[in-house]
């Protein structure tokens, strides 16, 4: 099955003009909370660039720097797993669920089990993983995958949270007070709570220097979880590492504010040894990640705090939405992170943006994001067997630009040809530009013509 | 010093009036410019497709054109900053390419405009100049306020800057985007030019005829009264037509 490209995939989104646009004001509203809050802080610039100079550190010392963390993580009593792929990570997470007898698990809200399809794995398994995120609980229930990556439920309206809610936890039909479906949310997870045996959490940053980890969620259900039950499996992508404690400082003031304009995330939980008679366990996962960090063009994308804010400052993926994209990860840093994974599957993300630049000036990391996404077109219509009328379009413009002669000519025969054409043809379902926009009127003649006549005689 | 003018094929072919207007506007300003008459277009449609080798050809004829100039000014921030990232040789003695309101403000240091624009005038901040070349701050970096071009217009007689709602969100021209994408483009599109509808804007003007060839097609197709028109017709003292 040839997958859906971005273009086809948004415009079915955008059928929808009022849900787009409710979308595009939703997120617009995220992007503003985060304006106002980073405005706060006047050292803003150099924050940015000392999150940046530190990841640069740790993605070119990224070895040495797992070591010392798996080294001091071990002599805390952690036990730490290595994985290479997704299958690696998951197959760790049963063998420990079942070494351990666990019956039920708790999940907080991690994109790296997402990555790896750890709920389906385990469903297949006969285990039922509950996700405690409120957001992630709603999609869970509505068996849809995250749209982004901070707020995964951003695309839903509190109407079909209600549906939804009443469907699976029996709130009444067609309720949709916030106050009263988030209560019976926390009633219904209560409960798992109590009852979990094992708690997975994603990390949001593993210090090198300690061999602790800091898990940061606004709902304080990774707290929750990790208190009641006697296993905590954390999952953590091996580019999240940061070296030192000093260096929370600068990444937690960025991510919580660059995330949803909050100046701190309401819980930023650090584990560094297992409480007693419980069991720490974590799972390092390259899954792709040190391939990319061998493509020196793209690498830095494994700077990615996951904040979210190129999304929400997105104009494309304001107006497409997350699944548009169809990878795990959606947005700016999406498009510059899966083709890594998969040239063919994902080559047309890089092609979802204007090269605005927005994205890499919101990003508290900055990640030269359009820069990339401009690299990945030139390595994709290498690489892959892109539209070859498009090819053809481009090469014979290249070779038209290349010649003066042919380029005046080409350029005069376009003009006349637009103004004797009738409208009827111009404007036919195959010139895309005009099915909703007029072209530009036809001068009599060019710059160069004029200059010509009136300059150079 | 040494000006040449490169005019983007867009502009030399759809609005030879945006040329003409730069073109007055820096001889006004005391400047000897020279056009080379082989100049087609900077190679920016092939590269923003991915297709960067196959605009070869016009990187080379770009250099025979401009490489003994001292300056490159060019009416389009996108067309600006695809020469400068892409094209010239990063050298010392390599031309330096300006886009024209930078030249005017950075180079020139104008701040003598003598024309008169009694209107509303909305200005749309393209993406290029903006973040590319940074003709002004965007509104997510925390630096400092300035902003080049609305500095020029500043100085126009009786004309009226109008605040919109998202001052710098992208039109969604993109290029070829706007083709390949055209639903998310005709939507952004449209939500720019109801920005301005919104704030009462009587002439949308920018530094990039591309952003406002994709918005004029809108406007026109909506029958808008909102007149479009080139930065540098404005500050040239052209009137609304
Ligand atoms: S790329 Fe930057 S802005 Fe986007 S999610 Fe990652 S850290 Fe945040």
């Amino acid at each position: 099955m040839k997958t859906q490209s971005h273009a086809q995939a948004a415009a079915e989104f955008i059928k929808d003009d009022a849900r787009t646009h409710w979308h595009d004001e939703t997120l617009w509203h995220v992007r503003q909370k985060r304006d106002l809050s980073a405005q706060g802080i006047p050292e803003w610039e150099t924050l940015r660039d000392t999150a940046s100079a530190t990841k640069d550190y740790v993605l070119s010392h990224l070895g040495e720097l797992l070591e010392q963390f798996e080294t001091n993580a071990l002599a805390n009593g952690i036990e730490v797993l290595w994985a290479k792929d997704a299958q690696e990570h998951n197959e760790h997470v049963y063998r420990i669920l079942q070494e351990n007898k666990v019956s039920n698990i708790v999940k907080s809200k991690s994109i790296l089990t997402e990555e790896c399809g750890l709920n389906h794995y385990l469903e297949d398994k006969g285990y039922d993983v509950v996700d405690t995120d409120l957001g992630e609980r709603i999609i869970q229930f509505a068996k849809q995958a995250p749209s982004h990556i901070v707020l995964p439920a951003i695309h839903l309206k509190k109407q079909d949270i209600g549906e939804i809610f009443h469907e699976h936890i029996g709130t009444e039909k067609g309720a949709s007070d916030p106050k009263y479906l988030t209560e019976a949310a926390r009633q219904h997870l209560r409960k798992k709570f109590v009852e979990a045996n094992a708690a997975i959490t994603g990390v949001n940053f593993g210090i090198a220097e300690t061999g602790g980890f800091v898990v940061c969620t606004n709902e304080g259900n990774a707290d929750m979880g990790t208190h009641l039950a006697d296993i905590h499996i954390a999952c953590m992508g091996i580019e999240k590492l940061i070296p030192r404690a000093t260096d929370l400082g600068v990444f937690l003031r960025l991510l919580a504010r660059s995330a949803t304009g909050q100046s701190i995330t309401n819980y930023s939980s650090h584990f560094h040894k297992p409480a007693p008679g419980k069991k720490l366990y974590i799972i390092l996962v390259d899954n792709g990640r040190t391939e990319q960090l061998g493509r020196e063009d793209f690498k830095n994308s494994l700077k990615c705090i996951r904040c979210g804010a190129c999304m929400n400052t997105c104009p494309i993926y304001r107006r497409s939405g997350g699944y548009s994209y169809n990878s795990t990860v959606p947005g700016p840093i999406g498009s510059i992170l899966s083709p890594g994974k998969d040239l063919k599957k994902y080559s047309t993300l890089p092609f979802a943006s204007t090269l605005c630049g927005s994205c890499s000036d919101v990003c508290p990391v900055k990640i030269n994001i359009h820069e990339q996404l401009y690299k990945w077109r030139q390595v994709i219509t290498e690489n892959t067997d892109v539209d070859a009328s498009k090819k053809l379009a481009m090469k014979v413009a290249g070779y038209t630009f290349g010649k003066p002669v042919l380029y005046d000519l080409a350029g005069k025969m376009a003009r006349t040809a637009l103004k004797i054409t009738p409208d009827s043809l111009v404007y036919s379902s195959l010139n895309v530009w005009g099915k909703h926009r007029d072209l530009p009127d036809v001068p009599k003649e060019s710059f160069k013509e004029w200059y010509q006549k009136n300059r150079k005689s | 010093m040494r000006v040449g003018l490169f005019i983007p094929c867009y502009v030399d072919q759809f609005y030879p009036g945006v040329a003409k207007a730069t073109l007055e506007l820096l001889e006004k300003h005391g400047v000897e410019v020279d056009y080379p008459l082989s100049q087609t277009c900077c190679g920016q449609p092939m590269a923003n497709s991915g297709y960067e080798r196959y605009g070869k050809a016009s990187s080379e004829l770009f250099m025979k054109n401009f490489g003994g100039f001292d300056y490159i000014v060019a009416p389009s921030g996108s067309c600006t900053l695809h020469v400068k990232d892409h094209v010239l040789p990063k050298e010392e003695n390599a031309p330096k390419i300006y886009e024209l309101c930078e030249f005017l403000t950075d180079v020139l240091r104008v701040n003598n405009i003598a024309s008169t624009f009694p209107h509303k005038v909305g200005f749309h901040s393209s993406c290029h100049g903006l973040r590319g070349l940074r003709l002004a701050k965007c509104s997510e970096r925390m630096d400092p306020e300035f902003n080049k071009p609305l500095s020029l217009l500043k100085q126009v007689k009786d004309i009226e800057m109008i605040e919109l709602d998202r001052k710098d969100e992208c039109c969604g021209f993109g290029g070829t985007f706007a083709v390949a994408e055209e639903a998310v483009s005709i939507t952004m599109g449209n939500d720019r030019l109801a920005d301005h509808t919104k704030n009462g804007v009587e002439v949308l003007t920018g530094a990039d005829m591309s952003c406002l060839m994709h918005l004029q097609g809108l406007i026109k197709r909506q029958n808008s009264p909102i007149k479009v028109m080139h930065i540098a017709e404005i500050l040239n003292g052209n009137p609304v037509e």
